[in-house]
């Protein structure tokens, strides 16, 4: 797989996320994504992002322009040196939170993306990658 | 911190987002507009969305959130205007908004709100329909 483009910026507030939405959004259309696609994307994008700051305790995002020789794709990989994540099968259920929230960021993110990987080690941090292709 | 503006327009309140909201904002507006409600005793809410090209699951729980609350208070809420790559998208993110009355555009979204304030009297806190 080819990189094409990307870059890496900090996620440590909810300005930071809105920023977030708005850059993904640039990436997706430049990347010949259209609106449905676009707007999936950046919600997805949205949601871990959000999970980053207010679970995480910040970290970055480093978004890839990919090529897969035959797709063009968008890969956005977040990362924090949070808590981490014990049971990850349990947080990927929707309605799952620990923060009064719906339980719906995990999940929601992972069918709005073709490719979509978490990792997590209690006390070192998640990573989370989701990739969608054209 | 910014706010964003309620109008207020004879019996109802009129909210245009026109930004892309962050957390803390998305909760201002749902407190904000709880007090006016009860400061103005608002009888509907509008809220108009078309300028909003993502709504993520906090947005959505705002929205959710906003139409409980002014049904507590005896006021209806519609949301109008949600472009449909957004309807979309949050039917596939798994929030697909039940308990919040929507409309396409704001002028069918006050004649919905009419038709509901009409179909109710003051203070059954009975919905029309
Ligand atoms: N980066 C992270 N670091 C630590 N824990 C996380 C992280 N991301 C998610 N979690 C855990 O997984 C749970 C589920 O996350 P998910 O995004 O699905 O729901 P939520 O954030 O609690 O609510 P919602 O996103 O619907 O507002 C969280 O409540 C949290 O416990
Ligand atoms: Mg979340």
């Amino acid at each position: 797989m080819d990189i094409e483009r990307s870059e890496v910026i900090r996620v440590t507030s909810s300005e930071d996320v809105v920023r977030i939405r708005q850059l993904v959004r640039e990436w997706a259309i430049r990347s010949g994504f259209n609106l449905v696609e676009q707007t999936k994307i950046v919600t997805g994008a949205s949601e871990i992002a959000r999970n980053t700051v207010n679970h995480g305790g910040g970290g970055t995002l480093l978004v890839e322009a990919v090529n897969n020789g035959s797709r063009r794709g968008i890969r956005l990989t977040f990362e924090d040196k949070g808590p981490g994540i014990a049971d990850l099968e349990l947080a990927m259920k929707d309605g799952y939170s620990t923060g009064g929230g719906l339980g719906l960021g995990l999940g929601g993110a992972k069918r709005l993306s073709n490719e979509f990987e978490i990792s997590s080690r209690p006390g070192e941090g998640t990573r989370v990658r989701m990739t969608r292709w054209k | 911190m910014e706010r964003i503006p309620i109008l207020k327009m004879g019996e109802f309140l009129l909210v245009t987002i026109q930004v892309d909201m962050h957390d803390r904002l998305a909760l201002a507006l749902q407190d904000d507009l709880t007090q006016r409600i009860v400061d103005t005793s608002a009888r509907g809410v509008l809220i108009d969305i078309s300028a909003l090209d993502v709504v993520d699951s906090f947005i959505g729980r705002t929205l959710g959130n906003i139409a409980a609350m002014s049904r507590i208070l005896d006021a209806e809420t519609v949301v109008v205007g949600m472009r449909p790559a957004v309807a979309i998208t949050l039917v596939e993110l798994g929030l697909p908004l039940h308990g919040v009355r929507t409309a396409l555009d704001v002028e069918k979204g006050m004649g919905l709100l009419r038709k509901a304030v009409a179909g109710r009297r003051p203070g059954d806190g009975y919905r029309a329909q």
